[in-house]
């Protein structure tokens, strides 16, 4: 049974007061002290997300900036590192990516921005995972090279607000954000503070990250928890969330053993980069693109209420051929959901496979993903691979 | 007349006669959250105090249930099945989970009175 959090080496987030104020289960997550459900409950929090507009401190996750002479620089000397076209970046665009090892395994993934502002040229904002965000800015700035520099903000803080209403919400507060695209982001002001507001996140909904300076972070919480379609959401609901929306976890659906190609983010790695290579791994990937992976991660949807949770085997007529990486309950589907790990043979939508839970072979069968439709906002088509 | 022991894992046993009604605490649920899963034994099954007797599933993760007390199962709360938020809403009542016919009365005298019960979750509060 879950103890209570009092590991006093834990780190906190600018808004650890503002949680224990609003009664939140604070639990320790990747060396901080996180609130993992407000009083509530997850599946009331993860409905309201999905319904109205859900506040998220993701203050622990790693902000910083690459900096380089010009964007051409230092795209490049992020292309080295990271699969996707970083030089093709336009201004105010936003990209998914992820840090690779020399053998093409995964070592984190991460959130790159090109500033809107020309007068910011050079400089590329990266968003990546608490748990690595050490690991990744030694390996960072282990790599750079032509003046360019990585700059931690540790004096940042980060909200989430996802949502059918975030976007009502934040047309209120700060305009020029709620007009922004789906992987766009704008410098805008938000209850008088500074912030920099992309519209994404990792809920399947529509919504938006708020970076703003730590010492701000107390009033822009308390600013849009007063807006009637917001309500605090913990990380127990954001997992359950993200789950749906079949949006990976660094450390669980992909990691150092798995490629992009394997992990089905090929569409992440736009064409000129899968083409030209010049990442780590590039042999592998390519192959992997051309031949196939050997694995793949599928969405696989279980019969019966039983959920099947990460580590759990996964086997065709009687013999194992995977594990299940993130599993849980999906409450929009009120059904058990699992992503896992198969050979492609058996990756087809409608294959149906076993997976084994407590000595039981529960009946699953393979989903297209995400299980919830996305509900991102988009103008136009995403391009194509 | 009935009475309630506990156990420090937050089990709870429940003596009507010669049958251990058995089920989480209120603590129990509140610390797990929303129950999505109960997994039961079969009915006939032996169970033996201290080990695995069934698993509460939350959103978040799945936790053991230990027997408090050895004994075989005569009955399950099937309706948890249909309606596992029971657990939640009325665990020391509705939210029950396995009926044991005991194999060793004597063991019942062993485990925590109401009021030792709740001394002990003062110490961990």
């Amino acid at each position: 049974m879950a103890q209570a959090a009092d590991d006093a080496s834990l780190l906190q987030t600018p808004l650890h007061a503002a949680h224990a104020a609003l009664g939140a289960r604070l639990v320790p997550f990747a060396g901080y002290e996180m609130p993992v459900q407000y009083p509530q409950g997850i599946l009331a929090e993860h409905a309201w997300t999905r319904a109205e507009a859900g506040l998220f401190d993701v203050s622990h996750m790693g902000q910083a900036l690459l900096v380089g002479p010009d964007h051409a620089t230092t795209a490049r000397a992020l292309e080295a590192l990271c699969p996707a076209d970083f030089v093709n970046l336009k201004h105010g665009q936003q990209r998914y990516s992820q840090l690779l090892a020399e053998d093409g395994g995964i070592l984190d993934d991460l959130m790159v921005t090109r500033p809107l502002d020309p007068q910011m040229d050079g400089k590329l904002i990266l968003v990546v995972n608490a748990a690595t965000k050490d690991a990744d800015y030694a390996h960072i700035a282990a790599h750079l090279s032509d003046g360019v520099v990585l700059h931690p903000q540790e004096d940042r803080a980060l909200l989430a607000l996802q949502g059918p209403k975030a976007a009502t919400v934040l047309a209120r507060l700060s305009p020029e954000a709620a007009a922004l695209t789906f992987m766009s982001a704008t410098p805008t002001t938000v209850a008088g503070a500074y912030a920099h507001i992309s519209r994404s996140g990792y809920t399947g909904e529509d919504g938006y990250e708020i970076s703003i300076p730590a010492a701000e972070a107390v009033k822009v919480w308390e600013a849009l928890l007063a807006e009637p379609e917001v309500k605090p959401i913990g990380l127990g609901a954001r997992d359950s969330l993200r789950l749906e929306a079949g949006l990976c976890l660094y450390g669980h659906d992909i990691d150092p053993t798995t490629s992009p190609v394997e992990g089905g983010l090929v569409w992440s790695m736009q064409k000129r980069r899968r083409e030209e290579g010049g990442f780590p791994g590039a042999a592998r990937i390519q192959r992997e693109l051309k031949e196939g992976p050997a694995r793949v991660r599928v969405g696989l949807k279980l019969e019966g209420r039983a959920p099947a949770r990460e580590g759990a085997e996964i086997a065709k007529d009687g013999a194992v051929v995977g594990k299940i990486t993130s599993g849980g309950f999906a409450p929009t589907l009120n059904a058990p959901i699992a992503m896992g790990y198969v050979p492609p043979a058996l990756a087809a939508p409608g294959t149906a496979l076993e997976i084994l839970v407590r000595g039981k072979a529960l009946p699953a069968t393979v989903v297209t993903l995400p299980f919830v439709p996305n509900r991102y906002a988009r103008t136009i088509a995403p391009r194509g691979n | 007349m009935t009475e309630t022991r506990y156990t420090k894992d937050h089990e709870y046993v429940r003596l009507e006669g010669d049958v251990a009604v058995i089920g989480i605490t209120d603590y129990a649920q509140s610390q797990l959250g929303d129950v999505v899963y109960v997994d039961l034994p079969e009915i006939g099954e032996a169970v033996e105090q201290g080990k695995e007797a069934a698993v509460v599933e939350s959103v978040k993760a799945a936790s053991e249930v230990y027997a408090p007390l050895s004994g075989e199962v005569v009955e399950v709360n099937s309706d948890l099945e249909a309606a596992p938020a029971t657990v939640n809403e009325d665990a020391e009542g509705k939210g029950w989970f396995v009926k044991l016919k005991l194999a060793d009365p004597a063991q019942f005298a062993g485990l925590m009175t109401e009021a030792d019960y709740k001394a002990f979750l003062e110490t961990i509060a």
